[in-house]
């Protein structure tokens, strides 16, 4: 069978959303599992370790127990936003993983056994490799609250109804400093291309934008906490005062979509943070080759992160969380966008 | 397939799905379904921009639109718990009136504009952000852009005051 051009690079695009696809449902899995064992730890406990060594089985425990139980939908509820909401969740947190690259460019091997033009071919590591890749992150994930939001508004319940429109305020507040905080990477790099971004920081580790720009860093650690819902920003879930939060009414695979997208976000949020902050797939040291293996590492970096503070800090109260967001934040990363802004020009002239 | 038949497949898909999107924002009486549909619309438009060759405008218009502005209308209908839109009672005759006749004039100009303007293809300009930035400060649109941005400043300005405004004792 001979290919068009047109359909050899749709094949190869097909083939990595599936890699891609899988690897993210099986991280996602992976990370409730090192989220409950690393908690437990951490407070002096043991965790799941009844299933399988270690526990290990306990996200296939986890995944057959919520497929058999029983689909509710409360009464008064919308019924055709109810059974949106979880796919819109989905959709959106899946969908940013789209421009995220995860290593350089690889050249197939010649195995001899397959098609002559996969043999040798060079192969972008990234699903889509667009000119304005953080623009499209940053869209998409705009657009990922209104899975919340329906979710909450939806189930007509008043602590849904809560958690949504608190999410609502909180994700909207500080999309704008993560937004800001990009704003001085792009500067640098002269791009809005997220591989070129990486390409800005190879070399030694201090020219990782995490220590050149650590105004910037700061800005989106705080902000990217707080746009994927995680203690101490996990004020749409407060468990001890609106039950659950926006998935109170959920239950079975709905309830298991929902976290997923939440899990998929914190993931993405992780990805994002190693790439426009920590080199990404370079090693940091001129000597070490760069490697899609460097990403990984410092993706789980950032995924233990994000449990250890869930580990350590209290949860923020809702008038604190919205003047944090746009009385400190935005305020500081616009005074940092202004001092990078002075500093290009300086150098430049 | 080519690339083009791909691509004409895709823009009349999304065109379809804005229309029929826009139908149903206004067609709706629960403004909440209203709003999702607008969603849907100001979102497959963006995926337009995105086949005519312009990724710039088309993350731009979901940022702005989709991500930003829509939301606060969601949260404001959510807010005050908007349920289904009631017809008025006693609709008058003079405000039918008023409303085929703006509906006329303005079929009048989809058709003034269908008919009179030369039929091109819709062209695959550069709208990468240099050149968008390039011709936003040029002397062709700095003033109207300018301009524009005092009119938000002004905006907020009076949205704060009212915001802060003392109740009444």
């Amino acid at each position: 069978m001979i290919l068009s051009p047109l359909q050899q690079e749709i094949a190869i695009s097909v083939v990595k959303v599936l890699i891609l696809f899988n690897a993210l449902l099986g991280l996602f899995s992976l990370m409730t599992y090192v989220e409950r064992r690393l908690l437990a730890f951490m407070q002096f406990r043991l965790g799941p370790n009844r299933t399988g060594p270690f526990g290990i089985l306990q996200p296939v425990a986890d995944g057959i127990k919520l497929f058999f139980k029983e689909e509710v939908t409360p009464e008064g509820a919308n019924r055709w936003l109810f059974v949106a909401a979880p796919a819109i969740a989905v959709v959106t947190a899946f969908l940013a993983v789209a421009v995220v690259p995860y290593g350089g460019t690889v050249t197939l091997p010649r195995f001899g056994w397959m098609p002559d033009w996969l043999e040798g071919r060079p192969v972008v590591l990234q699903i889509s490799d667009l000119d304005v890749g953080v623009l499209f992150l940053f869209a998409v994930s705009s657009l990922g609250v209104y899975g919340i939001v329906t979710a909450g508004w939806a189930a007509n319940n008043k602590y849904t109804l809560i958690g949504g429109l608190r999410s609502s305020a909180q994700m909207f507040s500080y999309e704008l400093a993560l937004g800001l905080s990009w704003v001085t990477l792009i500067m640098v790099a002269g791009s809005f291309r997220i591989r070129d971004i990486v390409d800005s920081q190879a070399g030694w580790l201090w020219h990782w934008n995490a220590i050149r720009q650590l105004p910037a860093f700061a800005i989106f650690l705080v902000a990217a906490t707080a746009e994927v819902n995680r203690t101490p920003f996990d004020l749409p879930e407060a468990e001890t005062e609106l039950v659950a939060g926006f998935h109170t009414e959920y239950s079975s695979m709905r309830f298991a979509l929902l976290q997923m997208a939440e899990y998929v976000n914190m993931i993405t949020a992780s990805a994002v943070g190693a790439n426009l902050f920590f080199g990404g797939w370079h090693s940091g040291i001129p000597g070490l080759p760069s490697s899609p293996l460097w990403f990984i590492v410092k993706m789980f970096g950032f995924l233990f992160f994000f449990i250890w503070l869930r580990g350590t800090l209290p949860r923020f109260r809702y008038d604190q969380l919205m003047h944090f967001g746009w009385k400190v934040l935005v305020p500081l990363a616009m005074l940092w966008i202004f001092v990078a802004a002075t500093l290009i020009v300086v150098r430049h002239s | 397939m080519s690339l083009p038949l791909f691509q004409a497949i895709l823009f009349y898909v999304f065109g379809g799905l804005a229309l029929l999107g826009a139908l149903v924002t206004v067609g709706q009486r629960n403004p909440t379904y209203s709003a999702f549909a607008l969603i849907v619309t100001l979102v497959s438009l963006s995926a337009v921009f995105g086949l005519l060759g312009s990724p710039f405008i088309a993350a731009l218009q979901v940022v702005v639109y989709a991500g930003a502005i829509m939301v606060l209308f969601l949260f404001v209908l959510m807010l005050l718990a908007v349920k289904r839109e009631e017809r008025i009672q006693g609709e008058s005759r003079a405000f039918k009136l008023v409303a085929i006749s703006i509906a006329a004039v303005l079929a009048a100009e989809v058709g003034y504009a269908l008919t009179a303007a030369p039929r091109a293809m819709a062209g695959r300009f550069d709208a990468s952000a240099r050149q968008v930035a390039v011709l936003l400060f040029s002397p062709r649109y700095l003033y109207v852009f300018e301009a524009t941005s005092i009119l938000i400043l002004a905006a907020l300005v009076g949205a704060i005051a009212l915001a802060k405004r003392e109740p009444h004792p």
